[in-house]
């Protein structure tokens, strides 16, 4: 299993022990906790989905990594949805390969391109009340296409 | 021909639901058209976001992708996870 997304956390040194379980090709495992920041009175975070195409979306990005990054022999990415507190985690990304470079290279990658290209909302709680979060980047690849 | 439309997130709450099935006549429509429809028919906020992304069964779409019997179309801000 590649892509998992759930309202339980996870344990990342699991994680990352499992992408080694069994293999002695490995020489890098590069991993991405994201995690609830507190900003400007930040209580709590929803975190909305689109179930199926979320799924879906994570699961070609994990494909296009190993495309490119070839030597990557093994990616997990977990992302938690439902109501989270601040320090909680939200996405774990765990890359392992044969070197660091394609490790490095490719978490980074899925971290960019789930951030533009899977179907995730948050919703932040403050004690004034709730908002959306708004998209960043807005020259992202989504913007293009649309 | 029926489309099955949803909304996500902000959008859904503007919307003031997670969704509804349209029925037109004629058995073809772009993204882009389906769009106009709805906001000409009661769905004002989609007239009136210009940042809105869509999915067409389940995978991203642009404004001339073609909307057929039976899909199911999506409309949705900006995704902001991670």
């Amino acid at each position: 299993m590649r892509v998992s997304v759930q309202t339980g956390d996870f344990d990342a040194g699991r994680e990352c022990a499992r992408l080694l379980e069994g293999r002695s090709d490995v020489g890098a495992v590069a991993s991405f906790i994201g995690v609830v920041r507190g900003d400007g009175g930040v209580e709590t975070m929803t975190l909305e989905h689109y179930p199926g195409m979320t799924e879906n979306a994570l699961e070609a990005i994990v494909d296009e990594a190993c495309s490119r990054w070839p030597a990557v022999v093994g990616v997990r990415v977990i992302h938690r949805v439902g109501e989270l507190r601040v320090g909680e985690q939200i996405v774990f990304v765990g890359v392992a390969g044969g070197h660091r470079g394609e490790a490095f290279a490719a978490c980074e990658f899925i971290m960019d391109y789930l951030k533009t290209r899977a179907p995730f909302w948050k919703k932040e709680q403050t004690a004034a009340g709730s908002r959306w979060v708004e998209a960043r980047d807005s020259d992202d690849a989504a913007a293009a296409r649309w | 021909m029926k489309v099955h439309i949803r909304y996500f997130a902000s959008l859904r709450e503007s919307v003031g639901r997670a969704g509804e099935e349209i029925e037109f006549a004629g058995d073809q429509l772009s993204v882009s058209g389906l769009r106009e429809h709805l906001a000409a028919h009661g769905v004002d906020v989609l007239g009136q976001t210009a940042t809105l992304r869509a999915a067409v069964n389940q995978v991203m779409a642009g404004p001339e992708t073609a909307v057929g019997d039976g899909d199911e179309v999506a409309f949705f801000p900006p995704v902001t996870g991670g």
